[in-house]
């Protein structure tokens, strides 16, 4: 009964306030229409400086070859290779393709020839899927060659084989499908943990929570009037984003809208409930907006929002497996995009059950009734 | 305070080691029907790279599904049947290559050290007879960045970030204090000229600034290995002034706000959110639509990371820098010149 109070009190302070209710609506609705421009690591339209001192039909069939791949943008067929470096110091170019002089009568007269690949490695990405895709074809080149210079009776003793690439889940590999699951995520915590975060805190700024410390209500009471708004607020901001995903994204998720709303729960128990601890520590919402901001940032690289956890240092890897959101990016990433069921879903499920309740247990132990 | 001072630290060694290009241990599964000699000496060579390391032999095609949906696999290599055979005989051996294309840049980087380890195995397999013919050696060189470290362009950008998040931030926040608690009256009256008020509340953020410049040059070369190639001086130099337009931001938006938290969540939303987004410190900016990156071009942040990456990375000398420097140049004379002009000196 109480507890039916407290609420009314909670959801009354929030609805008045100018400020929160603007936030919820608007940052999901903003943050997954920009943000997936945005955020966006796609490597295509590479540029591609191509220095050919050959000019010979083997360098002119290689380079139709490069350019029908559909991953180079040629931006200049430079006469030396200081001319394409220049363009590679003024950010016109990603990768230079240097054909020696006399390369196609090497390859035929020695049998073999040299071709010469510079990359810009500064964005170590573009750099380095710039150099192996040119590689790839490169390689085609050369067996095409292969085929046609050689007589039949020799072809025997070539081992053959072909081999194709089909990309499951994504097969044009939209960035796009990659990140918007996550933003879900992103925004879901943003808004589920920073808002707790400042709740406390505020109380006590403005010196109510004396008030609320004189009264009969018990902790566990307290904390839950707390935590149960922003399991509110979580579920009408994941349904907005959903909705900016679905009707602007055209994503829909192909496992079970169940399944995404039972881990949205949890998530948003373990980290309002972090939210709640922070605030109880702090003695200003500066100082509490500040140690959020440190663990908030912390926990998204960690995260795998960006790079697969797997790829990341040992003691980060240690770091991820103690953040809730690890799990629950990738959950959402599963189930949106391969329709994973809860069968497959044990581990990250319990993980964020023990989340849940440990995040729960200490803010009610953290906060003190005593001034 | 001290966080000012400690953010720096924690931001460079997340972004520089969080944010990683580098592919290891990628785990795959392989399916094959034929497991002969040649398939057997492929998936040796697949699983002894350190690119990959094997975790399943499926034994049913029913499972290709289901692997994947544990979200444990990132890369499946299917053989064709009889392989060995076709690959010696017929010539139409088949290796199919299955990979979550959910993290794009991951899947098109395993697909194709995957197809470069096989394409090895085929040269060395012709060579075991003999030197194969019309072989085309490519030799690549990475140039700036040998070893594809991620740190190497987050650097630069975090360098960016740090500098404009104090600079900027804090001054305006550290003003609007003032105006907030009623002290910048007391200092409005006293016979001190308005520049000399303004460079007083400057000074100490420029020096937490150049303190948090030589910390995060510190960590990148003896932490993260990024080494300056460029020249220092140039390198400092370019900071001051980016330092100054930053310090010229804060103070304009100081004097458009009366209280703290609008001074923050001005320059959360007008200075910190566009600096991640827009400025290329994370996100190339050639890959976002025409509109994003016109306004990103009148973010001082991404002139000072695109310059930073020629100096400090690249080893440019100023020649090259010389379009950055004239419009972080001219950022900072407009910027100073209208936040004087607002600059009110008259109680309200």
């Amino acid at each position: 009964m109480t507890l039916r109070y407290l609420l009314e009190k909670e959801f009354k302070q929030i609805k008045r306030n100018t400020f929160i209710p603007k936030l919820i609506i608007m940052m999901p609705l903003f943050a997954m229409i920009i943000f997936p421009y945005a955020a966006n690591f796609d490597v295509k339209n590479i540029n591609l400086s191509i220095v050919d001192h050959d000019k010979s039909s083997f360098s002119q069939t290689l380079i139709q070859k490069i350019q029908s791949s559909g991953y180079f943008r040629l931006s200049d067929v430079s006469g030396t290779y200081n001319g394409a470096m220049k363009s590679i110091e003024a950010d016109e170019s990603d990768v230079i393709l240097e054909i020696p002089a006399n390369f196609e009568r090497t390859l035929i007269k020695d049998q073999s020839a040299d071709l010469m690949i510079s990359a810009n490695a500064v964005n170590g990405n573009k750099g380095g899927l710039g150099s192996s895709y040119l590689m790839n074809i490169i390689m085609d080149f050369n067996s095409d060659i292969r085929v046609k210079h050689l007589k039949i009776v020799d072809e025997v003793t070539i081992p053959a084989m072909e081999m194709m690439p089909l990309y499951r889940y994504n097969p044009t590999l939209k960035y796009e499908v990659f990140m918007v699951p996550a933003l879900l995520v992103m925004i879901l915590a943003m808004i589920c943990g920073f808002l707790p975060a400042l709740n406390i805190v505020a109380e006590k700024q403005s010196g109510t929570i004396e008030q609320m410390n004189v009264t009969p209500v018990t902790k566990w009471t307290f904390i839950l009037s707390k935590l149960i708004p922003y399991w509110v607020i979580g579920y009408v901001v994941l349904t907005i984003s959903m909705g900016v995903a679905l009707f602007y994204w055209g994503l829909k998720p192909s496992g079970s809208l169940l399944t995404i709303y039972l881990f949205a729960s949890l998530f948003i128990v373990a980290f309002s409930g972090f939210g709640l601890v922070i605030s109880n520590y702090a003695t200003t919402v500066q100082q509490a907006i500040l140690m959020m901001f440190f663990f908030m940032l912390t926990f998204i690289f960690m995260s795998g929002l960006y790079t697969p956890v797997e790829n990341m240092p040992g003691w980060a890897q240690m770091i991820s497996t103690i953040s809730p959101l690890k799990y629950i990016m990738s959950v959402f990433r599963l189930v949106y995009l391969k329709g994973s069921s809860f069968d497959e879903l044990h581990k990250p499920f319990f993980a964020l059950l023990t989340f849940a309740t440990v995040f729960y247990t200490w803010a009610i132990l953290s906060y003190k009734k005593t001034g | 305070m001290l966080i000012l001072l400690v953010l720096p630290i924690l931001m460079i060694l997340l972004f520089g080691f969080g944010i990683t290009t580098e592919i290891k241990n990628a785990k795959f599964a392989v399916y094959d029907p034929s497991n002969d000699m040649a398939t057997q000496k492929i998936i040796d060579k697949i699983q002894s790279s350190e690119y990959f390391t094997l975790e399943a032999y499926l034994s049913n095609p029913a499972e290709i599904e289901t692997i994947f949906q544990k979200g444990e696999v990132s890369l499946l290599v299917i053989f064709s049947e009889s392989f060995y055979e076709n690959m010696v005989h017929t010539g139409d051996a088949q290796i199919l290559f299955i990979a979550d294309g959910t993290d794009p840049n991951t899947a098109s980087t395993l697909v194709s050290y995957a197809s470069m380890l096989i394409a090895a195995f085929q040269q060395e397999q012709m060579g075991s007879a003999g030197m194969p013919p019309y072989q085309i050696h490519t030799e690549v060189k990475l140039l700036y960045n040998p070893t594809l470290k991620g740190a190497y362009s987050t650097v630069p950008g975090v360098m960016g970030l740090i500098l404009m998040l104090i600079c900027a931030m804090m001054t305006s926040v550290s003003i609007a204090k003032e105006k907030e608690l009623g002290t910048m009256e007391v200092i409005l009256v006293s016979p001190m000229p308005p520049l000399m008020i303004i460079i007083s509340k400057m000074i100490p953020y420029f020096t937490v600034s150049i303190i948090n410049y030589l910390t995060i040059l510190v960590l990148a070369v003896f932490v993260l290995d990024v080494p300056i190639v460029g020249s220092f001086w140039l390198l400092t130099g370019l900071s001051l002034l980016f330092i100054f337009v930053s310090l010229a931001l804060g103070l304009l938006i100081s004097t458009l706000v009366e209280s703290q938290i609008a001074a923050l969540l001005g320059s959360v939303m007008g200075l910190l959110l566009p600096t991640v987004l827009l400025s290329g410190l994370m996100f190339p900016i050639e890959n976002m639509p025409i509109f994003l990156q016109v306004i990103a071009e009148v973010i001082p942040a991404k002139w000072f990371i695109m310059a930073v990456k020629d100096v400090m990375i690249k080893g440019l000398g100023i020649t090259s820098i010389l379009t950055e420097l004239a419009v972080l140049g001219a950022m900072a004379i407009v910027l100073i010149a209208v936040s004087l002009k607002k600059f009110k000196t008259r109680l309200e």
